[in-house]
């Protein structure tokens, strides 16, 4: 067979649907990114579902040219494990928001991560409720004044990488919606995943909490206030590359490079370490304190819900290759009545 | 001496003891062998929530009932003709439903000061006046059991697990039962124990003996075999049927199964049923709740599965948003709500029949559902078959009740000929290029079926979710008109389901006195007793529902030609709303909610007081 396949761009994966995001929202970016990760990666888009929540992420796969399911509050990870078990051929998606994913949806979300099914979670943090206009999140920080919360929220902000790392994630991300290439990257890297991956990405709502990201975004703060993390190679940042994190014990510091500390002192990198530990004292790697982490936190391989869901059922039909179901009605105690 | 041996047409017997002394066992091996004499059989187990409730106590009882007849029955029996007790417990719960003259088989070794006391009771209950009514027989079982597998050497905790097979045993001799297949039951599932085999087949002998030998005073009994419909026969519990016609319904459609469930009392049977049978395509999910588990089912219908999720009442509602989303998605699935004791937790592990209108209107918005109800253990197969064809013609979730008295219950299932069932036809679109008109998603069929269209097809990429969406492209859709348009249409195909599936049969006269009108679990009882006002000259007729949701066709006409109509209901009334809010028509009921069936006694007087 020698017929070309044709090639598709990132506008092939974009359906006729108007956007209906705020102007300036950070969801755009992530749409387009996601388009892009797509043409690149070469999948087919009918082999392609995307099924969201509830929220303003969760409206993304009505945006997409591929299958798509907008189902209810939180409950995204439960549809597309089933979706995922029934078709393991397909390449499923689970756009989520850090309300969706985290408040209502809380359950669903570890249970996916622990059974490890092979699916792409995405989850747009902008540590506030855009859609219900405007309420604290499970990521708000401490004492934010929203419309629910007057004098200040009470509870005690999640780290969703941290919680990934808790049910044993077996593929563990972060990235930020304006860095496109970091961005684009990231989410190829989640797609060749094979199991859960589970990817963050820092999303501005310009309306009701615009800046939550700022120190990780604006130009003259990012580079202090971010790392980049790479495989094997040492946690350094600053805008002169002269700053990076070593471990002092079971803690992390912040060094500067010189005076006797070399980039060998520093931490490396190693996203596929078989223990999460690592992974987790980055996502434990907060503002002001440290810079936060961006990039791959762990990659390793483990054995996947839907793939053994599968074999069980391929090896019982291979033990029992012409059990018909006569025999199965038929099978113990039965009487004839002539 | 042999005793003489009296020939009955039916016999109703009941076994109760402690949680732990194995009476459900017991009655299944006394039901099987009954049915494999060639007897109808109808079961009733009746077991408390706890695992183990504190032992000897009126709470910790667990009783197993099967009637075995030589004709048609369709109800466990309401009265006993024979009640073994293992404890004062035992007793205590169970001799109001001994008929008088009835026989009392008591374990005597349980009879003493300590198992008073934890049965809460101030004396021996044998010693009461009332025990005259019956022909009690004192035996010895535990120290009986203990003797005949002395040589064993056992323990006594494990000579004393025998001795339900002990009084398995004397049944067996009263009512001249075949000890073979329990023999074979015995190795087949002890066979890897030898020890604990061979003290189990000592007990059951034991027993037998012990009743050839001492008790041959009194007469045993001989039931004839049944005239059943020619055929081969097997035992079927409601929840092995349904789970076993999922599996048939899937092959008919040419589909894999896939289950999405979480444990939860009485419908976990159907979960366990299912993961045995991995070799038919059937993937089973135990999900980390009840949502996820009907999200999951959600998520393998739109991926062409036959996908079904089972629950009990308290599951049904945690459902509820879920099944919303179903309904508005318009994919095909199976939501199946084995009934138990309500409101809230409830009466786990008894029977009602309270759910239909949570299942009928329990969610939001104007969601209408198709809903059929299983009538007894051996018609579960069927419904199942019978409502995958609903879903997939008229692509909708389909409701499907039974209820804890069908789920454990057993009676004999005629077995069908597989190869001889209509094939259920479905169909998928087809790839479609860029030349191609473009896909609508919600275009609908002569049915109101929108295209069951599946991932993977080029050129049908489409989007659904739970927001309002166009009535032919499936786009998000708020304009006020098409809402409207939506959801009448949605409404339309459910009612247009009545074009699909039988009229309501009469049992009787097309018109007359009274219309008795069941639904689901009541069915033997309702039969039977309709049948005994006949026969006393009375002009009662009955109609059985099996579609709730849609109505029958002929539903209305038929209400029309009766002076009265009565609805016996194990809650309070819920049919009866839905037909007198429907067709405006008086109907009276007969409510029951003490977590047990109703009996054919009380059914018969009720029927008999309407006429007058």
């Amino acid at each position: 067979m020698s017929t070309e396949l044709p090639v598709l761009r990132p506008a092939d994966f974009g359906s006729d649907q108007d956007v209906r995001w705020c102007p300036g929202c950070g969801d755009y970016s992530i749409l387009a990114q996601m388009k892009k990760a797509l043409a690149t990666q070469g999948f087919p888009r009918e082999k392609t579902a995307f099924i969201s929540g509830i929220g303003c992420s969760s409206r993304f796969p009505y945006y997409m040219a591929t299958y798509g399911m907008h189902s209810i509050h939180g409950r995204a990870p439960a549809f597309a494990t089933g979706l995922k078990s029934a078709r393991p051929d397909l390449q499923v998606w689970v756009i989520t928001g850090d309300g969706d994913a985290l408040s209502i949806g809380g359950n669903h979300l570890m249970h996916a991560i622990r059974r490890n099914v092979n699916i792409n979670i995405v989850l747009f943090n902008n540590r506030i409720y855009g859609l219900t206009k405007g309420q604290y999140s499970p990521t708000s920080e401490i004492g934010k004044i929203t419309k629910s919360t007057p004098m200040g929220s009470l509870d005690n902000p999640l780290t969703p990488l941290s919680l990934a790392v808790g049910c044993n994630a077996t593929f563990i991300a972060r990235s930020i919606d304006t860095n496109a290439k970091h961005l684009s990257s990231t989410l190829q890297r989640a797609a060749e995943h094979q199991g859960t991956s589970f990817v963050e990405v820092y999303q501005n709502c310009n309306i009701f909490n615009d800046g939550a990201w700022k120190y990780a975004t604006d130009r003259t703060t990012r580079q202090e206030n971010v790392i980049e993390i790479e495989h094997g190679k040492p946690l350094i940042f600053g805008a002169e590359s002269n700053k990076g994190i070593r471990l002092n014990g079971l803690n992390p510091e912040v060094v500067e490079l010189g005076n006797g500390i070399a980039e060998d002192d520093l931490l490396f990198h190693d996203e596929q370490s078989p223990e999460p530990t690592l992974a987790y004292l980055l996502s434990r790697m907060r503002q002001p304190e440290f810079p936060e982490a961006i990039g791959v936190f762990r990659d390793i391989d483990a054995p996947i819900y839907d793939d053994q869901l599968n074999s069980q059922v391929a090896a019982a039909q291979e033990k029992n290759p012409d059990a018909s179901l006569n025999s199965l009605f038929n099978s113990g105690n039965t009487w004839t009545v002539d | 001496m042999a005793s003489t041996v009296e020939n009955i047409s039916r016999a109703t017997i009941r076994f109760a003891g402690d949680s732990g002394d194995g009476m459900q066992l017991t009655g299944t091996q006394l039901t099987n062998t009954s049915a494999l004499a060639g007897n109808d059989v109808a079961t009733f187990p009746d077991f408390p929530a706890e695992i183990r409730a504190p032992r000897g106590t009126r709470a910790g009882v667990s009783g197993f009932q099967v009637q075995f007849a030589s004709e048609d029955i369709f109800t466990p029996g309401d009265q006993l003709d024979t009640l073994v007790v293992m404890n004062p417990a035992a007793l205590i719960t169970n001799i109001s439903d001994l008929r008088p003259g009835g026989l009392l088989i008591v374990n005597e070794d349980s009879f003493v000061s300590k198992e008073f006391r934890l049965a809460k009771l101030e004396s021996d209950p044998l010693d009461d006046p009332d025990m005259d009514q019956y022909r009690v027989i004192k035996i010895k079982m535990t120290l009986l059991t203990r003797t005949a597998v002395e040589e064993l050497g056992l323990t006594t905790k494990f000579a004393d697990r025998c001795k339900n097979f002990f009084a398995m045993g004397f049944v067996y001799w009263l009512y001249n039962r075949d000890l073979q297949p329990s023999l074979d039951f015995i190795n087949a599932k002890f066979g890897g124990k030898p020890d604990i085999a061979a003290a189990n087949e000592k007990a059951l002998k034991a027993g037998y003996n012990y009743g050839e030998t001492t008790e041959a005073a009194i007469s045993t009994y001989q039931v004839e075999k049944a005239k059943l419909e020619p055929g081969t026969y097997k035992n079927i519990m409601g929840n092995q049927g349904l789970a076993w016609g999922c599996i048939a319904a899937a092959k008919l459609s040419g589909k894999d199964l896939f289950l999405g469930s979480y444990p939860i009392t009485p419908a976990s049977d159907i979960l366990h049923e299912l993961s045995k049978h991995k070799n038919f395509g059937v993937r089973t999910f135990q999900a980390e709740d009840e949502i996820a588990a009907v999200c999951s089912t959600i998520g393998a219908a739109f991926g062409g599965h036959m996908a079904i999720t089972t629950s009990s009442g308290p599951g049904i509602a945690l459902k509820g948003e879920a099944l919303g989303l179903g309904m508005i998605l318009e994919l095909p699935m199976l939501i199946i709500n084995i009934q138990r004791g309500g409101p809230s937790t409830g009466l786990p592990t008894k029977t009602e029949q309270s759910d239909l209108l949570q299942c009928m209107y329990g969610r939001n918005g104007e969601s209408p559902l198709p809903l059929i109800a299983a009538r007894s253990p051996a018609d579960c197969f069927q419904t199942a078959i019978d409502a995958w064809r609903v879903a997939v013609k008229f692509m909708c979730p389909v409701m499907v009740l039974s209820d804890g008295y069908i789920a454990n219950g057993a009676e004999p299932w005629k077995i069908p000929d597989y190869d001889a069932l209509e094939e259920i036809v479905v169909e998928h679109p087809g790839e479609r290029s860029e030349e191609d008109p473009p896909f609508l998603p919600y275009k609908r069929d002569e049915n109101l079926s929108r295209p069951w269209a599946l991932p993977g097809t080029k050129g049908l990429e489409h989007r659904i979710g739970g927001l309002e969406k166009d009535h032919e492209t499936g786009n998000v859709s708020y304009d006020p008109d098409n809402h409207e348009f939506m959801c009448k249409i949605r409404q339309e195909k459910i009612d247009k389901i009545a074009d699909f599936i039988p009229e309501l049969e009469v049992d009787g006269e097309d018109s007359g006195d009274l219309l008795v009108l069941s639904w689901g679990g009541t069915y033997g009882a309702c039969t039977t007793a309709v049948s005994h006002c006949r026969a006393d000259g009375l002009n009662v007729s009955h109609a059985h529902l099996r579609f709730i949701s849609p109505f029958p066709r002929n539903l209305g006409t038929i209400l029309g030609n009766f002076k009265k109509i009565v609805i016996p209901e194990l809650n309070l009334g819920q049919l009866q709303k839905i037909i007198t809010s429907t067709y405006g028509v008086n109907a009276e009921g007969i409510h029951k909610l003490k977590g047990r069936p109703f009996t054919v006694s009380e059914l018969t007087e009720q029927f008999k007081e309407l006429i007058g």
